[in-house]
């Protein structure tokens, strides 16, 4: 039984009591989760020491101008590699975007409630969460099986399969933070559908639009597995997209399990290289959305 | 009540209401409502907080057909013609019934863009022409003096009041017949308010106007013609005066004299 607080001192001296409580319940939640941030924190600088103290040594201009060496060369570098990542991550990239564009527009502007957008919508989570192996073996066994050959080709699309669900994903969401109320505002002046999208709704999410295609280019720019079984490797150069094709993150993997000191050496520079990529591309991306937003 | 009845008749009807009910899926928000609204005059909507006078003054415009679980029976009738069966597409009838909201809404562009967006939906102007529409827009709406150097400038740069006058300069830049004004002065300070109730009353020259209020004397400033609207009922309607002065149902005495509401 507690006494009920009557004069205005035994309020005081609960209230009083009640706080000391909630600060000590706030200092031990804040070192708690001080300690997991620091927990998170450590293997990701451990990380990137490793990436740059390993990595670091292989930078030079022959990295950028020589092709995949011969096991125990003295010579040789990744342009090859590089070169098939960049083409097939862009033009994945730039396949990907509008369709994912013009689906996540279906879902924030015309499906938000019907059965067509609720089953895209699950279709797409789970789409955005399929492990990246599982598209690789997929486009093998529909485009690689059937042509004969692996091929540049074939990496793009597997890789234009991960980068639609992260466009439709963000494009939703980016339109779905705009208030209903300017969409409103809009349809009072007689504006049609389409036009308050194109002209407001869009523009309006410009930014985070634009984030998210960004983002989603970093991710393939990593991506092992789908082209593993769909573009392979190529240890010459090529253009032609309709034979196999050297990418980064597959000459990584196969140097990097190979005794050689050589290619170890250039998997590391490899390695360095994405790293570097895929960290100014995100600081590009945040920089690009706090600059619009 | 038959010289109310007489000065109500005098007027020319701008928008008529017939037996108008409005359901939120299974809720009815209006109840068979039949209402004339004058033409060239102001004409206020009060009630209380989900008496149902915002639901009407969005039939007007259609506005509620963006959402699919709201639907009206009954007619509004724009100089004589329904707008809730017109055959006409509903952008052309949003042109000639303007609204403007609640909370200011500038879109993402200039103060120049942002009144020229309305005019080129439906005219391909000079630039010449386009820069005098944009002009007279803005003076109609007592804001061009203020914005007259900073046209190319964001419409969200702009403070509160300015805001909410740009959206009324961006809807009567269309050049509408009706101009429907749902509390647009219930986020602004009293200065502003007071130049948009200025605003209000220079409008019903070419405007027909309608407004919903939360603010009593703010109907009895600026409007002729005031509706009493309680739990989807109209209760009273007819000149603001005597609807101030003498209302003739008690509930609209408590209501204005704030006995409750």
């Amino acid at each position: 039984m507690r006494r009920p607080a009557s004069s205005a001192v035994d309020r005081h001296a609960v209230r009083r009591r009640l706080h000391s409580r909630r600060k000590t319940t706030n200092v031990v939640a804040l070192l708690l989760s001080l300690a997991a941030m620091a927990f998170g924190l450590f293997w990701l600088v451990w990380i990137l020491v490793e990436t740059v103290r390993l990595g670091l040594g292989g930078m030079s201009w022959s990295l950028f101008t020589e092709m995949t060496p011969p096991p125990q060369a003295d010579s040789g570098g990744l342009a090859n590699a590089i070169f098939g990542s960049l083409a097939m991550v862009s033009l994945a990239t730039l396949l990907g975007t509008p369709i994912g564009m013009l689906a996540g527009i279906y879902l924030a502007e015309y499906g938000r409630t019907g059965p067509l957008g609720i089953a895209t919508r699950f279709i797409n989570d789970i789409l955005l969460s399929a492990p990246s192996i599982v598209i690789g073996l997929f486009i093998y066994s529909v485009v690689v099986a059937r042509t004969g050959s692996f091929s540049g080709l074939a990496g793009v699309l597997a890789l234009t399969l991960i980068v639609i669900p992260v466009v439709i994903r963000t494009t939703e969401n980016m339109l779905m933070l705009i208030p209903d109320s300017l969409r409103e505002a809009a349809y009072a002046l007689g504006t049609p559908k389409w036009r308050v999208i194109v002209t407001l709704t869009l523009k309006a999410a410009r930014a985070g639009v634009v984030t998210g295609v960004l983002l989603a280019f970093a991710r393939i720019m990593g991506e092992t597995a789908p082209l593993l079984f769909t573009a392979l490797s190529n240890q010459f150069w090529t253009s032609d997209m309709t034979r196999p094709m050297a990418s980064l993150p597959v000459t990584i993997f196969k140097f990097a399990m190979s005794p050689y000191a050589n290619w170890q050496q250039l998997a590391w520079a490899g390695v360095f290289l994405i790293t570097v990529g895929v960290l100014l591309l995100n600081i590009l991306a945040r920089a690009l959305f706090r600059a619009r937003s | 009540m038959n010289a109310r009845a007489d000065i109500a008749t005098m007027e020319k009807t701008k928008l008529a209401v017939r037996n108008l009910s409005f359901h939120y899926g299974g809720f009815q928000a209006l109840k068979n409502i039949t209402l004339d609204i004058p033409q060239n005059k102001v004409t206020a909507f009060i009630g209380p907080s989900g008496c149902g006078k915002s639901t009407l003054l969005r039939t007007f415009n259609r506005m509620f057909e963006l959402y699919p679980e709201q639907r009206a029976e009954g007619e509004v009738l724009l100089d004589g013609v329904d707008l809730l069966t017109s055959k006409d597409d509903v952008s052309l009838i949003r042109a000639r019934i303007g609204m403007v909201f609640q909370k200011a809404t500038p879109f993402p562009m200039s103060i120049y863009d942002n009144v020229a967006f309305g005019i080129r939906l439906f005219e391909s102007l000079s630039r010449v022409e386009m820069d005098e529409r944009v002009e007279a827009a803005l003076r109609h709406a007592a804001l061009w003096d203020e914005v007259k150097d900073k046209l190319g400038q964001g419409g969200a740069s702009l403070s509160g009041g300015q805001q909410q006058r740009l959206c009324i300069a961006r809807g009567i830049a269309v050049r509408p017949e009706v101009l429907l004004l749902d509390e647009p002065c219930s986020a602004l300070d009293p200065i502003s308010t007071a130049k948009i109730e200025e605003l209000i009353h220079d409008l019903k020259r070419e405007y027909t106007v309608v407004i919903v209020t939360h603010n009593m004397q703010q109907a009895a400033r600026c409007s002729d013609y005031t509706a009493y609207m309680y739990l989807g009922d109209l209760v009273e309607f007819g000149p603001t005066s005597e609807v101030f002065m003498r209302p003739s149902k008690r509930d609209t005495e408590d209501y204005i004299t704030g006995r409750f509401g």
